[in-house]
């Protein structure tokens, strides 16, 4: 017996025979011989918790990467993570409740979601946001579709600065033949070529999709962006950085239609990729087009003020064929996680670490460039990420840094074989970062 | 009832202190900066912390009672699979990190992903889907792919029974393909004539919960797949149900080409307020090609993360998938073992037919003929000619302590009460339930006011859906 069944041999018989039945083996009886499986599974034998324990310790004795000293972002950053959220994100009453369906007994998680809403709404400067995406890539994705449904057009217009796996995320997601996706090239500025984008626009577009910043750090003009689809009847979805947001405007307030992006940053784990979340926000008119869940407040009986999940009728198990997504379990642990972040940092202490991203990364930036043959790659301003070119193979650096006790910047082939893109949180110290610079300046003295 | 955290917020309070800036400043252009303040809440940690506790207790919980969500699996989440998955090795590493330095995450990917072929009776796996319903995404698009892939691209329909999840349909119209509807016969399993009308030659795939959302096993599962077959498309399964049939019965088996596995239902991660969860896809060989990014290779240098391949349907998340929840999964399965495993169906079938043999004198189970699986659906509408609905049942449960089950679904029945207990309740939990249940019904005939009126034992009274609708407030008003 396993230590999660509680029922016994002594239940089992006496359950079986209030069933009516002589033995297990007739509850199987709606299944056909010729499909039962014959013997055990090929599985591992039990593990008792003392031995798991030890074989993930040596797992994670395996994982030489959480010990490095982390310059990579690309979509997932290395911010410090609040021990209070693991605090709450661990009681029993948030992580093991379901879908808060019957919402007299979940007021906890719709809360939660609620102000979540708020919290994303206000850092996007959109009026409205949903409970969460899976990540912010799928967002992405589901923002496109989003707009398509809302304009009735097929083609969107994708930023050729987009985090190249976002733009593979679109693809997947959209390519069934009924659409067409244009990429919009990027200037030797770093920034999206809107002219080319004006040119691509005509016709009519759905939607024009690009990163802010950008996937190289560089900011984008979005309120340029705005003006120019939006002269094309088209819709602006914005991919932020929600980091970012502390230090630039807010692109709900530049005229983005739609603004998504991935909550990561924001007090989630790195944990090799997942489980992330995204968010979505938007504004009056198209919310009734967001896919997933959203919480709305209402009153009881009483005239108390709660929370329900609303405008249901757009989700599957409603619409079905025609719901506005597929989605169904969504990331919500991970959106409670990014509104506890936004609590515990608040205003002030939210604003200090896109600060200090944005002031670590140009220190960073500018203590490379003062190494000979690294030069900057775009000369558009960037924010918190940034590619350079060195004078020597990334990917070599990168496997140079590593033996350093470094996470280097992703090499990035497609802009040359030394770019480099690399970032700094506020969890790098200044000795940190002179470190990095000190070994890869030796590293490049040795190498060329 | 408790305030908005936007309620206790008084400017200069903080939860967290950062360290000093330690690096010259970069002024920031005046042309980018952000003009005006976020709104963000201003409190202590001790603030917030008192918030989201009271937040908690108005949360039901599955530590706090049984949850008999039908088609959900609500079973325990082990307290150390919380713990294993935190461990900070594990949980702070950067998914672009070399595949070098994260040997012990790709080593536990692997692990799962072979068990997990070993339990539906599968070659090939990819652990990146976010949840169920973006399995069923990538599952429908393998099987498009491959018949893309040998000059059928213009099969565009799916056939699935009416009784199928929401997400089915939906996520075949993301596909792009257009759903036909199946019937179902008087016992609620797929009507095999009907099937056999509809398939043909552009039948793309089919879909199937097995056992289905009725909770009963699909016994002529493999005419139905063969039917399929001979068509030329192709059979996915969903694989919401797979709580009813581990160790017992295998969807490899049965002529399934390919399924998605719920981690977050069958192989006991938490559901977290409505995620994350895990959608696992297993499926035959012939659709390995197509496996989107981020499939994990043991390789003579040790392991190693695949990217997407020229045939690859491409990439679902921008990274590998829920590797938090896949960390839990594997230690599930460790701890159950090949026997320990089957056992958990096996309870959960007990489970399931005993409260069903105990709740029959007092609700209608329509479609009865035999035993069900690990889950069945009663109906509420003798009691609704009586003016309490369903909906009212569910509310009361929750005044006696126990969370509802699924309600009006499968939408084939009337008033559905879809009830799972799961392996991991007590007879006595069960029983406590059972009672709960026989008491409604007879609240029903008495004092039925106590059933409509309810629930009056939680947090707030019911609450009234139609004006969240109409009078929509979505987030806090910003103060003026």
């Amino acid at each position: 017996m396993s230590i999660f069944v509680p029922n016994g041999k002594a239940q089992r018989e006496q359950m079986l025979d209030v069933i009516g039945v002589e033995g297990f083996d007739d509850l199987l009886t709606p299944i056909p011989e010729g499909v039962r499986l014959k013997g055990e599974l090929d599985l591992p034998l039990p593990a008792s918790e003392l031995e798991l324990v030890k074989e993930f310790k040596g797992f994670a004795a395996r994982n030489s990467a959480a010990d490095l000293v982390c310059f990579r972002g690309a979509g997932a950053y290395d911010h410090y993570i609040p021990s209070a959220i693991d605090n709450i994100l661990t009681r029993s009453e948030f992580f093991t409740a379901y879908t808060p369906y019957q919402a007299e007994v979940s007021q906890g998680t719709l809360q939660s979601i609620f102000e979540y809403q708020t919290m994303i709404a206000r850092l996007t400067g959109c009026n409205a946001a949903n409970a969460c995406m899976y990540d912010g890539s799928s967002a992405v994705a589901e923002a496109a579709l989003m707009t398509v449904r809302a304009t009735r057009k097929k083609r969107i217009l994708v930023s050729g600065a987009l985090n190249p796996r976002t733009i593979d995320v679109i693809h997947t997601y959209m390519d069934n033949g009924d659409f067409e996706i244009n990429e919009v090239p990027f200037g030797i500025d770093g920034l999206i070529d809107l002219e080319a984008a004006e040119q691509l626009a005509e016709g009519g577009v759905a939607a024009l999709v690009l990163q802010y910043p950008n996937y190289f750090g560089s900011i984008e003009d979005v309120q340029a962006a705005a003006d120019l689809i939006h002269r094309h009847n088209g819709l602006l979805v914005v991919a932020a950085d929600p980091i970012a947001l502390g230090v630039i405007e807010a692109p709900g307030r530049l005229g983005a239609d739609v603004v998504v992006g991935e909550g990561q940053p924001m007090g989630v784990a790195l944990s090799y990729g997942g489980p992330y979340v995204g968010f979505m926000a938007t504004n009056a008119k198209l919310l009734r087009k967001m896919p997933g869940r959203i919480v709305g407040r209402t009153e009881d009986r009483a005239g108390n003020p709660g929370y329900v999940l609303t405008l249901q009728t757009r989700e599957q198990h409603i619409r079905r064929t025609k719901a506005t997504s597929n989605i169904c379990s969504n990331q919500a642990l991970m959106a409670l996680a990014n509104v506890i972040y936004l609590t515990l940092t608040g205003e002030t202490g939210f604003v200090e670490v896109a600060k200090q991203c944005w002031h670590k990364s140009h220190y960073l930036n500018k203590r490379l460039l003062e190494i000979d043959g690294i030069t900057d790659v775009f000369d558009a301003p960037f924010c918190r990420e940034f590619v350079i070119n060195l004078p020597v193979s990334a990917e070599d650096a990168v496997v140079a840094m590593e033996e350093k006790g470094f996470l280097a910047g992703l090499p990035i082939p497609g802009l040359g074989e030394g770019a480099m893109m690399l970032t700094v949180t506020e969890k790098r110290t200044r000795e940190e970062i002179d470190g990095f610079v000190e070994a890869l300046n030796h590293y490049i003295k040795g190498a060329v | 009832m408790e305030k908005t955290i936007f309620q206790y917020s008084s400017p200069g309070r903080m939860g967290v202190a950062l360290p000093v800036l330690d690096v010259p400043e970069t002024a920031i252009p005046d042309r980018f900066e952000r003009k005006e303040s976020i709104g963000l809440p201003q409190v202590t940690e001790g603030q917030a912390m008192r918030h989201f506790v009271r937040l908690s207790t108005m949360n039901f919980n599955i530590e706090e009672g049984l949850y008999p969500l039908g088609s959900c699996t609500m079973k325990y989440n082990p307290r150390l699979h919380e713990f294993l998955a935190r461990i900070e090795d594990l949980a702070a590493v950067h998914p672009l990190s070399s595949d070098s330095s994260v040997q012990g995450t790709l080593e536990i990917m692997y692990k799962l992903g072979e068990s997990l072929c070993e339990i539906t009776g599968f070659e090939a796996v990819t652990l990146q889907p976010a949840a169920g319903a973006q399995g069923e995404f990538a599952g429908l698009m393998l099987i498009k792919k491959w018949q893309d892939e040998r000059g059928q691209g213009h099969r565009n329909e799916v056939l699935m029974p009416d009784s199928a999840h929401g997400t089915n349909p939906a996520t075949s119209t993301l596909a792009g393909l257009k759903v036909i509807s199946v019937k179902s016969n008087e016992h609620g399993r797929v009507d095999v004539e009907d099937l056999r009308s509809k398939a043909g030659e552009n039948t793309c795939a089919f879909m199937l919960t097995n056992p289905n959302t009725l909770g009963i096993f699909e016994s002529n599962i493999e005419k139905i797949t063969e039917i399929i077959h001979d068509a030329g498309g192709l059979n996915y399964m969903d694989g919401a149900n797979m709580n009813a049939m581990l160790g017992i019965a295998r969807p490899g088996d049965m002529g399934f080409d390919v399924c998605h596995l719920n981690l977050h239902k069958t192989f006991g991660t938490p559901h977290g307020g409505g995620g994350p969860g895990s959608g696992a896809v297993c499926c035959a060989e012939l659709l390995r090609p197509f496996l989107p990014a981020s499939t994990v290779e043991k390789t003579d240098e040790g392991y190693r993360l695949g990217d997407r391949t020229g045939k690859s349907i491409g990439r679902l998340l921008a990274f590998h998938g829920n590797v938090g929840v896949l960390y839990k999964a594997y230690a599930y399965i460790r701890t159950l073992g090949p026997i320990g495993i089957r056992e958990v169906s096996e309870v959960a079938l007990i489970n399931a037919n005993y409260m069903k043999a105990r709740l029959k004198p007092y609700y209608e189970v329509p479609n009865d003929d035999g035993p069900c699986m690990h889950e069945f659906v009663a109906s509420g509408a003798d009691m609704a000619r009586k003016g309490v609905k369903t909906l009212d049942i569910a509310k009361r449960l929750l005044d006696y302590g126990f969370h509802a089950p699924t309600i009006y679904f499968p939408q084939i029945v009337k008033e559905a009460l879809m009830i799972e207990p799961t392996e991991t309740e007590s007879l006595e939990s069960i029983d406590a339930f059972i009672d709960a249940m026989i008491a409604i019904a007879e609240e029903i005939n008495t004092k039925p006011h106590l059933v409509t009126d309810a629930p009056v034992n939680t947090p707030v009274l019911r609450l009234d859906e139609v004006k969240a609708v109409k009078d929509l407030c979505l987030v806090e008003p910003v103060e003026q």
